[in-house]
């Protein structure tokens, strides 16, 4: 049980941080993108942010063998730049360029009842469903 | 390129990127687990004995945030969504989306962000990529049609 507090908790402080930065606004993600147009660098601090914090944790991480309540530290072990990578970043990128939404702001606006948020997070569950059935084959789930 | 001053938000914006940094840092340290959207909610879908319980939970927090955040954030933070998208693009950006970050092993968060916090060049190609389409597919869509 207190695993399951601490993810909720966890998930509830990365839902907030989602928030606060401006991402789960799609239109402030799509001015982030559009550097050829009015750009909006606000993201870059986003990533910045996160970025000094992580680095930290992670160094840390790295040293451990065990996580802070005794169980598995699960480090990603596939460090190969592959075509799988690249290939489903573009299709990854592609999409956000689209839309404006990554996964968890998605699921944060489907939360907060809007509509379109909904529909996307249907067709990213169909299409992580599809590839779930082409077969993760060579690939490694992250 | 212009700076579009008007929607620029660094304190915010370094604000928030914090509180990402934070959440992935207590996931690795106290769940032992990478905090990666894609790869937590595609666990849901082909579901495994014993590895369901904190993918939910996590879940049920993100979904949490937006109730929370009317009660803990300054009210002048806290921007409804504008979704400029049409339905159709919608459809076809989830499906690129889904499709793509478990074919890529990541999105935002596990790539982005902890990726990049723990220095792999995995990721950072992951990244670029993503970024680098992400650029060229709003211009596509702004600048060239």
């Amino acid at each position: 049980m207190q695993h399951r507090i601490s993810e909720f908790l966890v998930g509830l402080l990365f839902g907030l941080g989602l928030i606060l930065s401006g991402m789960t606004d799609p239109s402030k993600v799509l001015g982030f993108l559009d550097i050829f147009g009015l750009w909006d660098p606000s993201l870059a601090f986003v990533m910045g942010g996160a970025i000094a914090v992580g680095f930290f944790a992670f160094a840390w991480a790295k040293k451990r063998t065990v996580n802070f309540l005794g169980g598995v530290l699960h480090l990603p072990t596939n460090s190969q730049i592959d075509k799988p990578l690249v290939v489903g970043a573009v299709l990854f990128g592609a999409g956000w360029g689209l839309a404006g939404f990554c996964p968890g702001p998605a699921l944060v606006s489907l939360a907060s009842g809007q509509i379109k948020a909904a529909v996307f997070v249907v067709f990213m569950l169909a299409g992580m469903q599809l590839f779930e059935m082409l077969g993760r084959g060579a690939t490694q789930a992250q | 390129m212009t700076i579009d001053w008007i929607h620029f938000t660094p304190w915010q914006s370094l604000g928030g990127g914090i509180l990402l940094g934070l959440a992935s840092s207590a996931f690795i340290l106290f769940n032992g687990r990478i905090l990666g959207i894609s790869g937590i909610l595609a666990g849901l879908l082909s579901p495994r004995s014993g590895d369901v319980g904190w993918r939910i939970a996590f879940v049920l927090g993100i979904a949490a945030a937006p109730f929370v955040s009317a009660l803990v954030l300054p009210v002048d933070f806290i921007v409804a969504p504008r979704i400029e998208a049409a339905y159709a693009s919608i459809a076809m950006a989830g499906s690129l989306v889904g499709f793509g970050t478990r074919y890529g092993s990541g999105c935002t968060s596990g790539h982005g962000v902890c990726g990049l916090s723990r220095l792999s060049p995995r990721s950072l190609v992951a990244t670029l990529t993503f970024m680098a389409f992400g650029f060229l597919g709003v211009y596509v869509i702004r600048h060239a049609i």
